[in-house]
């Protein structure tokens, strides 16, 4: 180990790695205590049964998922990667290229759902490597540097959205912002929910905030005695919609509301609205020490060779674009 | 709750009338994996030729993008994805020979109709259990479209696979009355 201001995007790579495989078939150990909580809750009432049916199945898939090393959800996600760097730090080279090789790695090790395709509107053919993943980089106070790792749903994500209220809407307008969006979209979004809330900042960070939301542990204090309260109200306004695990009815419909909170313009309130899944999927990774030392991690087997995969990769891409330039004289 | 009802895959229409929405079912036997890009293929040769491909008719979609074979197991995780994202094609497949859709979520107005219309049922499996749902999944094969990827079309033999009938042959709509009951 050695004392040294810079992360090299060799490290951050092999955490993403680390954090994908592990994420893709180990549930968080906050959300299955959440939903084993909930099932032994469901289980004590006679109406409930088909809540705690499900809520019991939920259990047992995060057992064999972890035990069997299978996916605990076949949407393994796009691939969120936020790095987040104390104001020490700084980390040097082409770091989210290296992140996309370890994606396609990860994606092939694991047996994972290749989800991603190239372009949104012009091109919906797969990338067929999972990559590339959508990266942030934030500095933060201190020495630290952490990478946070997000597998995100297609459903839950489908089922978000960004609302820009006026600021007399207030907090009861956010909570009607968010009661809304569970009424209309949660059954889509495999419950129980972890509802990940951002007010505040712009349109475009907004979304950001509610995202970060996601990652705070159920059960977690939130930052403020008002904003725990606030969060409280929120989530029993959410489970008083019946909507239940499975939207089949029955409680809970979310395990959390979590919201963040940031200022903003005096004309605006921003609310975005992120939907977390049951199988809520993400891992956070230390990149150094508490004394400030880097932490190593091991390559994974296949990592060697990578240039062959970086070639393999590259050739895919360039068959896919001789594929685009044929069909554009085609057409 | 009442125990499940056990459902043999593929099966009559006449064997559907008996599912009410809200039964939990148990689905044994062949299931066909569909998702978008199949949705809009199998609707374009529908329209096309007048008829399902690949001997669809008579046979029961699950709405799902499964991950690669793993731990021993044909499929490694296997669920179901939003139907509501197949409401486009749904009612043409119905009234064509599909006897019955795997999905999660709500579905539109015109689907319920067409459910009640054709005698077909709409079950609702649960997302965030594909880890559990695989190890039901006895065999799979590829059918067609491997181009698609997760996307192609297999068959699927399952065994007891978990479901709960959430659009019933009456047109009556469990996620509806959920959502009634609490409003």
């Amino acid at each position: 180990m050695r004392l040294d201001q810079a992360v090299s995007p060799e490290r951050v790579a092999r955490a993403v790695y680390t954090g994908i495989r592990e994420a893709a078939c180990t549930l968080r150990a906050d959300v299955l205590e959440a939903i084993r909580a909930s099932w032994l809750d469901a289980k004590k009432h006679e109406s409930a049964s088909r809540a705690s049916e499900v809520l019991h199945a939920m259990v047992e898939n995060a057992l064999i998922g972890d035990r069997d090393q299978v996916p605990i959800c076949q949407d393994t996600g796009t691939v969120w990667v936020c790095l987040e760097l104390g104001e020490e730090r700084r980390v040097s080279g082409d770091v989210f290229s290296r992140v996309d090789f370890a994606v396609a790695r990860a994606y092939e090790d694991g047996k994972l759902r290749m989800s991603v395709v190239r372009d949104a509107l012009f091109d919906r053919t797969n990338t067929n490597t999972n990559a590339p993943a959508f990266c942030e980089v934030r500095m933060v106070p201190g020495k630290g540097a952490r990478v946070h790792v997000m597998l995100k749903g297609g459903g839950s994500d489908n089922a978000s959205r960004v609302v820009m209220l006026s600021p007399d809407a207030g907090p009861a307008g956010v909570k009607r912002a968010v009661v809304e969006c569970v009424r209309e979209k949660a059954a889509n979004a495999c419950p129980p929910l972890i509802v990940g809330v951002g007010v505040g900042a712009t349109f475009d960070k907004v979304a950001g905030l509610a995202k970060h939301a996601l990652l705070r542990p159920v059960g977690s204090r939130a930052a403020s005695d008002e904003a725990a309260a606030f969060e409280q109200s929120v989530l029993e306004e959410v489970n008083a919609t019946g909507i239940g695990p499975a939207a089949l009815g029955g409680a809970p419909t979310a395990l959390a509301v979590h919201v963040e909170t940031a200022p903003c313009h005096i004309a605006a309130l921003p609310v975005a609205i992120n939907m977390g899944c049951c199988a809520m999927r993400s891992a956070t990774i230390d990149l150094v020490t508490e004394e400030g030392y880097a932490l190593e991690f091991p390559a994974a087997q296949t990592w060697e060779g990578d240039d062959m995969n970086m070639h393999r990769v590259a050739d895919q891409d360039a068959q896919a674009a001789e594929e685009a330039a044929r069909r554009k004289e085609r057409a | 709750m009442s125990e499940a009802i056990e459902l043999n895959l593929p099966c009559s229409r006449h064997d559907l009338a008996s599912c009410v929405a809200g039964d939990s079912v148990l689905l044994s036997g062949s299931v066909y994996t569909m998702r978008d890009a199949g949705h809009a293929r199998c609707l374009a040769y529908l329209e096309e030729h007048g008829e399902l491909p690949f001997d669809l008719a008579g046979q029961v979609l699950f709405y799902a993008g499964p991950t690669p074979p793993a731990a021993g197991r044909p499929l490694g995780a296997v669920g179901p994805t939003t139907a509501s994202r197949m409401d486009f094609a749904t009612p043409q497949l119905l009234r064509a020979g599909i006897v019955a859709t795997i999905g999660k979520g709500t579905r539109s107005a015109e689907v319920v109709r067409a459910c009640q219309e054709t005698g077909s049922v709409y079950f609702a499996a649960v997302g965030g259990i594909a880890a559990l749902l695989a190890e039901r999944v006895v065999h799979s094969e590829l059918v067609a479209w491997e181009d698609l990827g997760t996307e192609a079309l297999r068959r699927l033999e399952v065994r007891d696979l978990p479901v709960f009938v959430e659009i019933d042959t009456a047109g009556h709509d469990l996620y509806r009355s959920i959502e009634g009951s609490c409003a």
